[in-house]
C-alpha cells in the first residue's frame, strides 16, 4: 500500500483507493467484460465504474400485481443478458404468477428456468442461499415478502464467493427496513407509445426508479423494452439530485 | 460353494406373540380359537394347554370341558403372515435371503455366512437366544438342503445340524410328513406301514411314482439335493447394495455419518469403475429392538460423487432414531444409471442445465422440500393458454417445439381469471372501461380481438376472445370475453394476465 501511495499524481492516487474500496465492499469487476445486461448508458452511469453490479443482490419493490409484472419483465430484460451463454436461472417463490411462455419474448429460453414453489418464507430464504452459493446458475431469483438485515446479509456473502446475481423481489408495503442489497428498485408501468401513434399496445415501458445504490447515484428513467434490449426515453428522463444513501 | 440352508419353525407363533404382549398368559393354558362351519375351532395352542392335552383342531366347547380355566382370545388370519414378515425382516442381520415358508416357518439361505459367528453352531446358538430374548419357542436346523432342514426342524429331535451330504441317514427315522407331503400321500404312506421315511427312501423310483404320485419323488429328490429348490427371497438384493456391520450398537448421529460415509465410499468406487451412477439410493438401520430405520434419496442425473451424495442423506439423518442402537447399515442403490462423460470446458462458464453443479443443486434442495416443488417447463402444442406450456418430466428433456413468440402473452397469469365489470361497445370492439377490485380502469389504448377456441376434445365450454388493453396509468392488462354476446346476456368478461 504504501508503495502504491508513492506513485502517480493526486488525483490517480484517489482513483486507485476508490477502486480498491469499491473492491472491498464486494464490487467485483467482472472477469471476463461480459458486464453488459444491456441497460441503456444512463442507467449504467449511477453504477460505481459505470458497470451494472453482477454477483450482487438486487432488491426490487412491488405493490400490487401491476407492478408485480413490470418488475418481472425488467427483470427478465436483465436475466435474458445474463443467460445468453446457455445460462440457467432458479426462480423461487410462493406464489408464482410468472406464465412461463411470455417469457421467451424477453429473449429467455424459458425451459431454461428452473421454479422453485414454497410455502414458508423461512424455506424460500435458504433456497435462495443455496441457489446463490452456487455457480453454476447465471441467476437467482427470488419472491419475498420480509427480509431481514441479517438475511440480506447473509445471501450478499454468498454471492461474494460465487459471482452470482441475485433478484429479490419483494412484495411489501408500508415501512421498509434497511438491507444489505447492493441496489433498491421500483419499477412501475408507465403509458407505452406506438411511432405515428398508430393504435393499439406498444412495446413494453417502465418509469424505473432507482431508489438506493451502494457507491453509486440513485436516479429515476423511463425505459422501453423493445426487440431485446433496452432503450432509454430521453425526455421525461431526469436525474434526482440527492445525496448518495448508504445502502447498506 | 455348497448351500446351506436353516429352517426356523415357530411352533407357536401367534401364542408366543399374544404372551409377549400379555406376559401374565405365559403361565396359563391358552388357545386362540376361530369360528369354521358353525363350531368354534381351536386353531393354536401354547406349550401349557398342549401338554394337557388341549390339540389344535379340537371344539372349544370340547377344550373348556377338559380344561375349565382355558384361557381363549379371537384368531384373526391375517396375523401371522404378519408377525413372519416382520421377524423375516428382523433375520436380514444374519443373511440377506430370508424367506416365508407358510404357515409357520422361515427358510434362510445362509451359504458363506455362518463363518461370521465363528461356527454354524455359534450360529445357530445366536438364532435361539435372540428369537427366545424376544419370547419365541423356536426350532431350527441346519443343512444342505432346504427339505433337510425342514424336516429336521420340525420332526428332528436331538441333531439339529446335518453336516454336508449326510441328509439320507438324517432323513431315515422321520416321519413321512417331515417330507413337506400333501395330508392324503401322508394317509397312505402310513396305511401300507412306511411309518418312516427310511422305510421307503430307497425302493424303486417306478414303484413310488405308481402308487403316490411325483409329489413324492420330487419333495424326497428335494429333501436329498438331487433336485435344487428355489425359494422367494423377501427382498430382492440389489446389485449395488453394501453392508456394515457394527460391533457396539451405534446411537450418535456422528456414528451414523461415518458409517454412511464408509458404505458411499465403498458403493462409489464401484459405481465409478463401472462408470455408473446411481439415481436412487436408500439408506438402512437394523435397530436392536427389530425396527428398521430407513431415509431414501433421488438424484435428477446419474451422480457418484461420494461428497454430493453424503449431503443429501445429510439432510435426512436427523429422522434417523437410533433408539436402543443400530446394530447394521445397508446402503442400496436401487436404481443405477450410466453416467454420460461431460465434456472438458474450454472456459469456466456456466454451462446451464447440463452443469452438475446446478442438477447438484437441486438435488439438495429437492433433498429437502421434496422434488415435485421444483418445475422446468417446456412448450406444449396447445393454443388455450393455461395448456400451452408442460412440465419438463427430466432436466436433460429437450423442447420438441419452439416457443411462440408472435402473439402478445402476459408474463403474470392469473391461474383462475377473474370476473370483472366491462363497459365495451357491441360487437367486436375492445371494452372501454372496467372494474377490478373497486376500481375503475379507463382504456386508452388496446389491441385485439384474438380469438382462441375451446379444444373440445379436451375441454368443453365458450371461446375466448382475448383483448390486451393499457389503462390511464400506463398498466396493461389481458382481458378476454367468454362467449359470444347475445339477448340472454350469457357471455361474461374477465381479467387473465398482466402485461410488463
Amino acid at each position: 500500500m504504501a508503495d502504491l501511495a508513492m506513485t502517480g499524481t493526486k488525483s490517480e492516487i484517489i482513483t486507485r483507493l476508490k477502486k480498491e474500496i469499491l473492491h472491498l465492499n464486494g464490487f467485483k469487476k467482472a472477469l471476463n467484460n461480459v458486464n453488459n445486461v444491456g441497460l441503456p448508458v444512463p442507467v449504467k452511469n449511477a453504477f460505481p465504474e459505470g458497470q451494472f453490479p453482477l454477483g450482487a443482490i438486487h432488491e426490487f419493490l412491488i405493490e400490487g400485481l401491476e407492478e408485480a409484472a413490470a418488475t418481472a419483465g425488467f427483470v427478465a430484460g436483465i436475466l435474458a443478458s445474463l443467460m445468453r451463454n446457455s445460462g440457467a436461472t432458479i426462480w423461487i417463490s410462493t406464489c408464482r404468477n410468472i406464465f412461463p411462455p411470455a417469457l421467451s419474448s424477453f429473449g429467455i429460453l424459458p425451459e431454461r428456468i428452473i421454479f422453485i414453489d414454497l410455502k414458508k418464507e423461512k424455506e424460500i430464504l435458504w433456497a435462495i442461499e443455496e441457489g446463490l452459493k452456487c455457480n453454476a446458475v447465471a441467476a437467482v431469483v427470488g419472491e419475498l415478502h420480509e427480509l431481514s438485515f441479517t438475511a440480506s446479509r447473509r445471501l450478499q456473502l454468498a454471492v461474494e464467493q460465487s459471482r452470482v446475481t441475485g433478484f429479490i423481489l419483494r412484495r411489501i408495503k408500508g415501512n421498509i427496513n434497511t438491507t444489505a442489497c447492493v441496489s433498491r428498485w421500483k419499477i412501475t408501468s408507465s403509458p407505452s407509445v406506438l411511432e405515428d401513434e398508430m393504435p393499439g399496445v406498444g412495446f413494453p415501458r417502465w418509469n424505473v426508479e432507482l431508489l438506493k445504490v451502494r457507491n453509486g447515484k440513485p436516479g429515476k428513467w423511463e425505459l422501453e423494452f423493445a426487440n431485446g434490449r433496452f432503450r432509454n426515453i430521453p425526455k421525461i428522463a431526469a436525474i434526482i439530485h440527492q445525496p448518495a444513501k448508504k445502502t447498506g | 460353494m455348497q448351500k446351506r440352508f436353516i429352517t426356523i419353525w415357530f411352533r407357536y407363533l401367534k401364542t408366543d406373540w399374544h404372551c409377549r404382549r400379555q406376559p401374565e398368559l405365559a403361565g396359563t393354558p391358552f388357545i386362540l380359537a376361530s369360528p369354521h362351519h358353525g363350531r368354534i375351532v381351536i386353531t393354536s395352542a401354547n406349550a401349557n394347554a398342549q401338554t394337557q392335552g388341549i390339540d389344535i383342531g379340537m371344539a372349544l366347547a370340547d377344550a373348556r370341558a377338559i380344561l375349565p380355566t382355558l384361557q381363549v382370545k379371537d384368531d384373526k388370519p391375517e396375523l401371522a403372515p404378519k408377525l413372519l414378515k416382520g421377524i423375516a425382516e428382523w433375520c436380514i442381520r444374519f443373511t440377506p435371503s430370508v424367506s416365508i415358508d407358510m404357515p409357520d416357518s422361515l427358510v434362510l439361505d445362509i451359504t458363506g455366512c455362518t463363518h461370521l459367528w465363528g461356527s454354524e453352531k455359534q450360529y445357530l446358538a445366536a438364532i435361539y437366544k435372540r428369537l427366545n430374548y424376544f419370547g419365541y419357542h423356536v426350532k431350527a436346523a441346519i443343512a444342505d438342503t432346504i427339505g433337510t432342514s425342514w424336516a429336521i426342524a420340525h420332526f428332528g429331535s436331538d441333531k439339529m445340524i446335518i453336516e454336508s451330504d449326510h441328509q439320507t441317514p438324517a432323513l431315515f427315522p422321520l416321519p413321512p410328513a417331515a417330507l413337506r407331503l400333501e395330508a392324503a400321500t401322508v394317509e397312505r404312506l402310513e396305511k401300507l406301514g412306511l411309518r418312516r421315511i427310511g422305510a421307503f427312501i430307497n425302493m424303486p423310483k417306478t414303484a413310488l411314482r405308481r402308487r403316490f404320485g411325483t409329489d413324492l419323488l420330487q419333495r424326497l429328490d428335494q429333501a436329498l439335493g438331487k433336485e435344487e429348490e428355489f425359494v422367494q427371497s423377501l427382498q430382492t438384493i440389489e446389485d449395488y447394495h453394501e453392508r456394515l456391520p457394527c460391533l457396539e450398537p451405534i446411537v450418535t448421529a456422528k456414528g451414523i455419518e461415518i458409517a454412511l460415509q464408509r458404505l458411499l465410499e465403498e458403493l462409489c468406487n464401484r459405481l465409478k469403475c463401472e462408470a455408473k451412477g446411481l439415481r436412487f439410493a436408500s439408506f438402512k438401520g437394523y435397530r436392536m429392538d427389530g425396527k428398521i430405520e430407513r431415509i431414501e434419496i433421488g438424484t435428477n442425473r446419474p451422480s457418484n460423487n461420494t461428497i454430493h451424495l453424503f449431503k443429501l442423506f445429510e439432510i435426512k439423518i436427523d429422522s434417523i432414531e437410533p433408539a436402543p442402537g443400530i446394530e447394521l447399515f445397508t446402503l442400496e442403490a436401487s436404481k443405477v444409471e450410466d453416467v454420460i462423460p461431460t465434456q472438458e470446458k474450454l472456459w469456466d462458464d456456466a454451462a446451464g442445465l447440463d452443469d452438475i453443479g446446478l442438477s447438484e443443486l437441486l438435488d439438495r434442495i429437492g433433498g429437502k422440500i421434496g422434488a415435485n416443488q421444483i418445475h422446468r417447463y417446456v412448450p406444449d402444442e396447445h393454443y388455450w393458454p393455461e395448456r400451452s406450456f408442460k412440465p419438463a418430466t427430466s432436466i436433460n428433456e429437450k423442447t420438441a417445439i419452439q416457443w411462440k413468440v408472435n402473439k402478445p402473452r402476459p408474463l403474470q397469469l392469473l391461474a383462475t381469471p377473474v370476473v370483472i365489470e366491462v363497459t365495451a361497445p357491441i360487437p367486436d370492439y375492445p371494452p372501454m372501461l372496467f372494474r377490478y377490485r373497486g376500481k375503475i380502469h379507463k382504456i386508452l389504448k388496446a389491441d385485439g380481438p384474438e380469438r382462441i377456441e375451446q379444444e373440445w376434445w379436451l375441454q368443453e365450454g365458450k371461446h375466448r376472445d382475448y383483448y390486451s388493453v393499457e389503462d390511464e396509468q400506463g398498466n396493461r392488462y389481458w382481458l378476454f370475453r367468454s362467449g359470444h354476446y347475445d339477448a340472454d346476456k350469457t357471455y361474461q368478461w374477465f381479467l387473465h394476465g398482466f402485461f410488463a
